[in-house]
C-alpha cells in the first residue's frame, strides 16, 4: 500500500503535489486512488469526491487512449475554507483539432461512448482545456467542497 | 473449478438458474475482456436464465466500466439470459446520470434478492407466454 493510501482528518492535511505517469491502464486506477486521498484531505463529501474521482478516470483514460499516454499533476492548493483539488492533465500526442466536436456529448473519434470530455465537464467545478495539433493537450479541472 | 480462484479472474456463482458474480476490485481492462468470455460461456453451458452483477463495493463507475456493464448485458441478453446490476452506490447513480450514461437497457435492483425476484419473475413470465403460443 502506498501511504498517501490512507486517510488523512477531513480538511486538516498539508497542501501537497504529486505527479503520476499515465502509461498503462493500471496507472488510471493508481489516478483514481490519489484523487480520492486529495479529495479526503479537503474534507469533501462522498458524492463530491465520486463526481472528482469519475472525472480523473475519464480524464486519464483520454490521455492514455487518444495521447498516447502522459502525465497527471494531483494538487491540493489553497488555504483553510478555500482550498481545492487540481489536476493538470498533460499529453505530447496528436491535439485535438476541433475542440467544439470534442466537447460535444457522444463525439468520439476512438471507440468510446464520447462522454470523457463533455461528462468530465459537468463533474467538475472548473474545466479548462488547451490543444494544439500535433503538440499535445492539457485539460485542469478543479472542485472543492461546498461543506462547511 | 480451479480457475475461479485464480487472482485475475472474477469468480462466478452459480445459484439455481441464475449467475452472480461480485465486482470488488478496481477493473482493468484485461479483466474485462476475460470476464466477458468466462460468462458467455457459463450461460451456455449452465442455461442461465438471469446474470446478478453486484457493484456494491465499486465506489466509482466511469464511462468505460459503464460500458462494460451494458456490453455484458447486451451479450447475456443474445444468450437468452436477464442482467440485473444490483446495490449501486446512490453517488454512483448520481455521478452516472451526470456524466451523461443512462445506462439504458441495463436493469437494476437494490440488493441481490430483489434482483434475484426480478429474474425470476421475467423468466417465469417468459415461461407463460412460450406456453401460451
Amino acid at each position: 500500500m502506498r501511504p498517501e493510501a490512507g486517510r488523512p482528518e477531513a480538511g486538516r492535511g498539508e497542501n501537497s503535489a504529486e505527479t503520476i505517469p499515465i502509461r498503462t491502464g493500471a496507472d488510471v486506477s493508481r489516478v483514481r486512488r490519489s484523487v480520492a486521498t486529495a479529495m479526503a484531505v479537503i474534507g469533501a463529501s462522498r458524492i463530491e469526491t465520486t463526481r472528482m474521482v469519475t472525472a480523473a478516470s475519464e480524464l486519464a483514460r483520454n490521455t492514455l487512449d487518444y495521447g498516447g499516454g502522459g502525465e497527471v499533476l494531483i494538487a491540493v492548493v489553497g488555504r483553510m475554507t478555500r482550498r481545492k483539488v487540481e489536476l493538470v492533465f498533460t499529453d505530447h500526442g496528436p491535439g485535438i483539432s476541433d475542440m467544439s466536436k470534442a466537447l460535444t456529448d457522444g463525439y468520439s473519434t476512438g471507440g468510446g461512448l464520447g462522454l470523457g470530455l463533455s461528462g468530465a465537464r459537468r463533474l467538475c467545478k472548473e474545466f479548462e482545456i488547451r490543444s494544439v495539433p500535433g503538440e499535445g493537450t492539457v485539460v485542469k479541472v478543479a472542485s472543492w467542497t461546498e461543506r462547511p | 473449478m480451479t480457475h475461479f480462484l485464480e487472482p485475475n479472474r472474477i469468480p462466478i456463482f452459480q445459484i439455481g438458474d441464475c449467475l452472480l458474480l461480485t465486482i470488488q476490485v478496481d477493473l482493468e481492462d484485461r479483466m474485462i475482456m476475460t470476464l466477458k468470455d468466462d460468462l458467455a460461456e457459463r450461460i451456455a453451458k449452465t442455461h442461465a436464465k438471469g446474470v446478478l452483477i453486484d457493484i456494491s463495493a465499486l465506489d466509482v463507475v466511469d464511462s468505460f466500466i459503464g460500458r462494460m456493464l451494458a456490453n455484458i448485458s447486451a451479450i447475456a441478453r443474445i444468450l437468452d439470459a436477464a442482467t440485473v446490476i444490483v446495490g449501486m452506490r446512490p453517488a454512483v447513480a448520481i455521478t452516472l446520470v451526470e456524466l451523461g450514461m443512462s445506462l439504458q437497457g441495463v436493469r437494476t435492483a437494490l440488493d441481490v434478492d430483489r434482483g434475484m425476484e426480478l429474474i425470476r419473475r421475467e423468466s417465469s413470465e417468459g415461461a407463460e407466454r412460450l406456453h401460451e403460443a
